[in-house]
């Protein structure tokens, strides 16, 4: 206001003014401003306050519910994690189980297993030892079925090169001397 | 053929020999011809051959009795068994030619395999000692047959008196097999 009147007093022509202090306002001033000031605050607190306070509540509700939104969130999301971590239980329980019953399993096929080999390579060796029998006796057989062809084929060889016309006179001659025994 | 097929043609064969009265001949002829027929693949391949003509097959035996002195008849016979289709018989009907000439003379036949040729006396001989060995008179008829090797099978009806090399090698044989 003094800044005003010296302005406007400067102005009008190098007005000279002078304030009772260099700090505070003038009385009237004080009283007009004062004034002025409450009928500001009253306005205010009237029409501005109850906007204010209803949109402090809202934005107090909106972030109430959001954070009731999100307290649910956490209680939905501990309870998955809870799930979770029951199913997680329940998997490694399972898995525990299946590993076990896998275990017995292999141990069963294993052991089965080695029992049939063990039939088997008997078995086997059974046939072996058959086998080799088999082929020995055959082997025998025929060795000794050529030798008895080879004998034979040699025997008749020798004879038929020992059986010259005289031999072959001797034996007729031996059989027409002999047959008549015969009867 | 049946026995009974071959006993007929050598019935007729020998009827209509011993009615000419050389059933005998007739006999021996028959059974060279046979020995002939047996030892000689290309001959009882071609008797045999039915698809080969009659009077080819007529001609060859023809050829084979001529200049032999064989009896006319024989080849008349022979050429009509041939003809008839017999010729793969040949060798039973001389046999039961044999033993029906033996027959009409009280005798036996006696079938000898030798891997050699007779000779005569050694026949003569042969036949009384297998005489003694049947108890009958017997004709013997020679067969050269080289798978005896050597000595002689002689067979007079069921009886067969074996003195073969072959039946010998035989016995070696099973002895070592």
């Amino acid at each position: 206001m003094s800044f005003l009147v010296s302005l406007l007093a400067s102005e009008e022509g190098h007005l000279t003014y002078e304030t009772h202090s260099w700090i505070l306002p003038e009385t009237a001033e004080i009283i007009y401003g004062g004034l002025a000031s409450v009928i500001v605050f009253a306005a205010l607190g009237k029409f501005a306050l109850p906007m204010f306070k209803k949109s402090l509540a809202a934005r107090t509700e909106r972030i109430q519910k959001e954070m009731d939104d999100a307290q649910a969130i956490r209680d939905t999301a501990e309870g998955e994690a809870s799930r979770i971590r029951t199913a997680l239980g329940d998997i490694q329980s399972e898995r525990a189980k299946i590993l076990a019953e896998a275990d017995a399993q292999a141990a069963a096929v294993l052991s089965d297993g080695r029992t049939r080999i063990t039939a088997e390579a008997a078995d086997l060796e059974a046939k072996a030892d058959a086998d080799i029998a088999a082929a020995a006796g055959r082997v025998n057989d025929e060795l000794k079925s050529e030798i008895a062809r080879l004998s034979s084929v040699a025997a008749e060889r020798v004879v038929k090169a020992a059986l010259n016309d005289a031999a072959q006179q001797d034996l007729i001659e031996g059989f027409i001397n002999t047959v008549g025994a015969a009867r | 053929m049946s026995d009974a097929t071959t006993n007929a043609y050598a019935k007729a064969l020998a009827d209509i020999a011993e009615a000419e009265g050389v059933l005998a001949r007739v006999d021996a002829e028959f059974t060279a011809v046979a020995a002939a027929y047996e030892s000689n693949d290309q001959l009882r391949s071609t008797i045999g051959d039915q698809a080969i003509p009659v009077e080819r097959r007529q001609g060859i035996v023809e050829q084979l009795l001529a200049g032999k002195g064989a009896h006319p008849l024989t080849a008349q016979l022979l050429g009509m068994v041939i003809g008839a289709g017999r010729g793969r018989d040949l060798s039973a009907i001389a046999s039961a030619i044999g033993n029906r000439n033996a027959s009409s003379q009280g005798r036996a036949v006696a079938e000898v395999r030798s891997a050699v040729a007779l000779s005569e006396d050694q026949q003569r001989r042969l036949g009384e000692q297998l005489a003694k060995a049947v108890g009958t008179e017997v004709n013997v008829k020679v067969i050269v047959d080289p798978s005896v090797v050597g000595g002689l099978v002689a067979t007079v009806g069921d009886k067969v008196i074996d003195g073969s090399v072959r039946t010998k090698l035989d016995r070696v044989k099973a002895r070592l097999s």
